[in-house]
């Protein structure tokens, strides 16, 4: 591993990423997620359904694979337009600081709007990583600023949050090694398409997603 | 390895017009201040001279959108509103990627546009844009909340662009002594202006335009 991708991790690098709960804010609404424990759940799913589909583009997208098309299989791997929406909104802030932190050619063959995940891929690759280390942000993001926004709609105690987020490293590092391994995986979770779907038609949303 | 490159490219220009496009206007300051009442008397004064459109970031995304609809004779499609995530803060400084992505969708949309106020959510003395965001920061505070205010300084008073005191006709009711305010923001504003004004007895804002209309002619020499 190198430093840099705990920059590419860490939720301060001006991506965009804070405005988005991934679904938190809309399961905290119907009452899906309440406290700690279903904090925990809600992670776990998500890990294990986008967390790895974008753990397996982003690790493809890094090694080299072609973007264009694994555009378009995220794409496939996201039924909601919601999610897809923001998948590119986040893949756009990612794109600005990203050339500007790790100036290379790849910044140039991407898409217009890219998925996140790809443009992770190319980031990390742009960083001097490999699509280990890609895998492993994708997984590790897929779960940290969703617990954030938890943190702040639920004026949750932050180190229960912070508790439960290193929790989940194991599983992070497992989605990560699964994802370099066994190719792209096609997990979906209907839950969060369908929080994702309700949750862009409120007026009164704090979170872009 | 990552490709070298120096750094020094990147380093941001000093002072403010480093953006390319509209002049962009930050409009800071703590709730109930009168930010977006300026943002909408600043549209009908200075609407009819430039191509202008304004991004809000509000806590509930439509708030102030609808606001500046009713009041600012703005049409939709030059209104952006923008998620904050609970951190309007953070929005205007530390992560400005959404508001990025408004101003270029607002820029993209209208070709000639000259000029654009970014609104941010009420929030404390301490809260600045980035001037990563905007080109100059207008923070607009209010007789109401106290004389003291401008002593107590912060990023937002001492250091922004042109610092606006709000609500003047409400001095005498609340006790506040103008010239107190007066005094004490050029004391810790090192030479930059700050305004007095009440938008109820002055609705258009015409010093704040004034100040405004120089910054665009500054920026783009006649």
């Amino acid at each position: 591993m190198t430093a840099a991708l705990l920059t590419l991790a860490d939720s301060r690098l001006p991506a965009g990423g804070h405005a988005h709960s991934g679904g938190v804010e809309q399961a905290i609404a119907m009452g899906v997620l309440t406290d700690a424990g279903s904090l925990t759940t809600f992670l776990r799913r998500r890990l294990a359904t986008s967390g790895a589909v974008a753990a397996g583009l982003a690790a493809a997208a890094c090694g080299g694979g072609d973007l264009a098309a694994l555009d378009a299989e995220a794409d496939a791997r996201t039924p909601s337009p919601a999610l897809r929406a923001a998948s590119r909104q986040q893949g756009r802030g990612l794109v600005r600081v990203g050339r500007r932190a790790w100036p290379s050619a790849a910044w140039d063959e991407l898409p217009a709007l890219p998925h996140h995940a790809i443009a992770l891929g190319v980031a990390a690759a742009a960083g001097g990583l490999g699509p280990r280390d890609a895998a492993q942000a994708a997984a590790y993001l897929s779960v940290s600023g969703p617990a954030t926004a938890a943190q702040r709609l639920l004026a949750m105690d932050p180190l229960t949050v912070a508790a439960i987020t290193a929790r989940l490293a194991p599983e992070v590092d497992d989605v990560a090694t699964r994802a370099v391994a066994d190719g792209l995986p096609a997990a979906t979770d209907p839950l969060l398409d369908l929080l994702a779907e309700v949750h862009a038609t409120r007026k009164d949303r704090i979170f872009a997603s | 390895m990552p490709p070298d490159h120096n750094l020094d490219d990147y380093v941001d220009a000093p002072g403010a017009h480093r953006h390319g496009g509209p002049l962009r206007v930050g409009l800071g300051g703590p709730v109930g201040s009168g930010k977006t009442a300026l943002a909408a008397a600043l549209c009908r004064t200075l609407g009819e001279e430039f191509d202008l459109a304004v991004v809000t970031n509000d806590i509930y995304t439509t708030e102030d959108a609808d606001f500046l609809r009713r009041n600012a004779v703005l049409p939709d499609d030059r209104i952006e509103a923008v998620q904050t995530g609970c951190c309007p803060h953070t929005a205007i400084r530390d992560d400005i990627t959404a508001n990025l992505d408004a101003v270029e969708l607002l820029e993209a949309r209208h070709p000639g546009l000259e000029l654009v106020f970014v609104e941010s959510g009420g929030d404390n003395l301490t809260a600045s844009f980035s001037y990563g965001l905007i080109d100059v920061q207008i923070f607009v505070l209010d007789v109401a909340g106290g004389d003291k205010v401008p002593r107590k300084g912060g990023p937002g008073v001492t250091a922004a662009d042109l610092l606006v005191v709000n609500k003047t006709d409400l001095a005498p009711m609340v006790g506040a002594d103008l010239d107190v305010m007066r005094r004490d923001s050029a004391a810790v504003r090192g030479g930059k202006p700050t305004l007095l004004i009440s938008l109820r007895d002055e609705p258009t804002a015409a010093a704040v335009a004034d100040w405004v209309r120089e910054q665009i002619r500054v920026r783009v020499p006649a």
